[in-house]
């Protein structure tokens, strides 16, 4: 007989869930803390504090060239958590990884080494306008050095990219897309595989911002066929200074050196320097191993949950917010795109969201309130900023209530 | 004579003590002395007029009037606009040597950065700053 499925065994125990972190519990101003800030970085479960303080504890030791017991054991555990990056995003090879210290290191080293080979006066790297400056500012930085063009997709005013002017801009001049998988600021989520499919038919290469991507949704580098694509641990429960990127064999194989040091070399003399192989040729130094052993708790907290059954609740908290905002007077959503991660950026008439972001703060609210790093895509909307609650599998739809009720009360006494 | 520096500052030293430091009470009652201040005029909203370092925008100006320095003020949040607010009740109408000398102990007797952040208080030190520099700037136009 099969069994009957009811879908309660796949929900998820939320308050067994909060209580894997301990930051959440505690008071902010007098207030149980609300932390709605997780696009910018998400708080960090037991395991991974745990996993860091074994590290330093138990066996701290620099990797891979000592013999001894704890290089051993450090190495190993360095080595494994390459491993799960590999299967959380599921490419080829786990010589395909490459330890940064996040997102936008990742897009840097593709800049100064993939962007220094490859691109040419003349050329054409394509972003978006919803970039994060870190997938703006590498490639202008480039394009300047070598007399290459920045050419932009435009958004229309729901958030959502305008697809048809994308494929307009690609020609054989292209040599690099970079845009992000979703939005930091409106939560949109990109057609990347059709972006991706696009810039391939021209030859071109792609790189995906997966800084957003990476807690809420599936990502397979395979079955998208991307040339990169950049991770940070701490915007999925990791710590911070730690993230990845991945690239393809044969790219990486061909592009220089990011950094000069130990590590990255096989054999060095003044005469000549000979290079590692991938993925060490691009880890120059001593890596953050602390972290990276941490980062793999992170993974597995992840997949212990399911990324889906997460991100299933998380959207249901954004349907929630969604609900409960709009119907608060003279709240504008901003970014009203059909998909969307767990983010809600939003804007009060004649309220400055720097006075919405410290009212709410004095309620154990934690909202973000700025441009975001998006302050292009800010002056295509003709705003300066807007407050910004973003939600990861932690938070509850009676924290939504509490900012609701915060939110209520500005708007009375505003007005 | 106005009322001394000293004596407003320990007015409003006693008017936060009865808000017992709670922040979301505390922040209510500062944008309500933000709208209360005196309007300032659109035509003064100048890139020029705006104080540096503030995250926030800020406008303010300085003029004198007898033997005292004015000051209008205003800001695009309305918290950062009841900050400034106090600072024009203190030091607007002053003279100008009271202006540069004043010491400021109010923003530590009323616990003010514990509840407007680092940022907030980087910018309203930015303030007094400014208002002590037009006042000193004033001082010889007054003397002469």
């Amino acid at each position: 007989m099969s069994e009957v499925k009811t879908g309660i065994k796949d929900q998820l125990d939320i308050e067994a869930i909060r209580k894997e972190f301990p930051v959440l519990h505690q008071e902010v101003n007098g207030k149980p803390l609300a932390y709605f800030d997780n696009a910018a970085t998400t708080q960090k479960p037991l395991a991974v504090i745990n996993a860091l303080n074994d590290y330093y504890k138990g066996y701290n030791a620099n990797i891979h060239r000592g013999i001894h017991t704890l290089a051993e054991r450090a190495t190993k555990a360095f080595e494994v958590t390459r491993e799960s990056i590999r299967a959380f995003i599921n490419a080829k090879e786990r010589e395909e990884i490459i330890f940064t210290k996040g997102t936008t290191e990742s897009i840097n080293l593709v800049a100064a080494t993939f962007g220094r080979q490859e691109i040419k006066a003349g050329d054409e790297i394509i972003v978006s306008e919803l970039e994060h400056h870190s997938n703006i500012v590498p490639w202008q930085i480039l394009a300047e050095e070598k007399g290459a063009d920045i050419l932009v997709i435009p958004v229309f005013e729901n958030g959502e990219l305008d697809m048809e002017s994308y494929k307009k801009l690609l020609s054989e001049k292209t040599k690099l897309v970079a845009v992000n998988h979703a939005s930091n600021s409106l939560g949109t989520i990109n057609p990347i595989k059709e972006i991706i499919t696009a810039a391939h038919a021209v030859g071109a290469k792609v790189l995906i911002d997966g800084a957003q991507a990476s807690a809420h949704l599936p990502i397979d580098v395979q079955e998208l066929n991307c040339d990169f694509y950049a991770i940070s641990a701490h915007k999925f429960y990791g710590p911070t200074g730690t993230g990845a990127l991945y690239g393809k064999r044969e790219l990486l194989e061909n592009m220089p050196p990011y950094q000069g040091g130990g590590e990255m070399i096989k054999d060095v003399s003044f005469k000549k320097t000979t290079f590692n192989d991938i993925p060490y040729k691009f880890e120059a130094g001593t890596p953050n191993i602390g972290d990276v052993i941490a980062f793999n708790e992170a993974i597995n907290f992840v997949n212990k949950h399911g990324k889906s059954a997460m991100a299933a609740y998380e959207n249901e908290l954004l349907n929630y917010a969604t609900e409960k905002l709009s119907a608060i007077d003279g709240l504008d959503i901003i970014g009203t795109s059909k998909a969307k991660v767990s983010v809600i950026s939003f804007l009060i008439e004649a309220i400055h969201p720097f006075d919405i972001g410290q009212m709410l703060d004095a309620r154990g609210v934690a909202v973000r309130t700025g441009h975001h790093c998006t302050q292009p895509l800010m002056e295509r909307l003709g705003i300066e900023g807007t407050v910004r609650a973003s939600f990861a599998v932690y938070n509850t739809k009676d924290e939504i209530d509490r900012m609701v009720e915060g939110l209520d009360r500005i708007v009375k006494f505003m007005k | 004579m106005p009322e001394s520096i000293k004596d407003i500052q320990n007015s409003i030293v006693e008017e936060f003590s009865i808000l017992d430091g709670d922040q979301e009470m505390t922040n209510f009652y500062i944008m309500e002395l933000g709208q209360k201040l005196d309007a300032m005029d659109e035509h003064l909203k100048t890139e020029e007029n705006i104080v540096k370092g503030c995250q926030s925008k800020v406008w303010l100006t300085a003029d004198v009037d007898g033997d005292a320095v004015v000051f209008k003020a205003d800001s695009n949040t309305a918290i950062t606009k009841g900050l400034v607010s106090l600072l024009v009740r203190i030091l607007s109408g002053q003279k100008a040597d009271d202006i540069v000398n004043a010491e400021l102990f109010f923003p530590q007797e009323i616990g003010m950065d514990r509840f407007i952040g680092t940022q907030r208080s980087n910018g309203f030190a930015a303030m007094i700053k400014q208002m002590k520099m037009y006042a000193f700037a004033l001082k010889s136009k007054i003397e002469a």
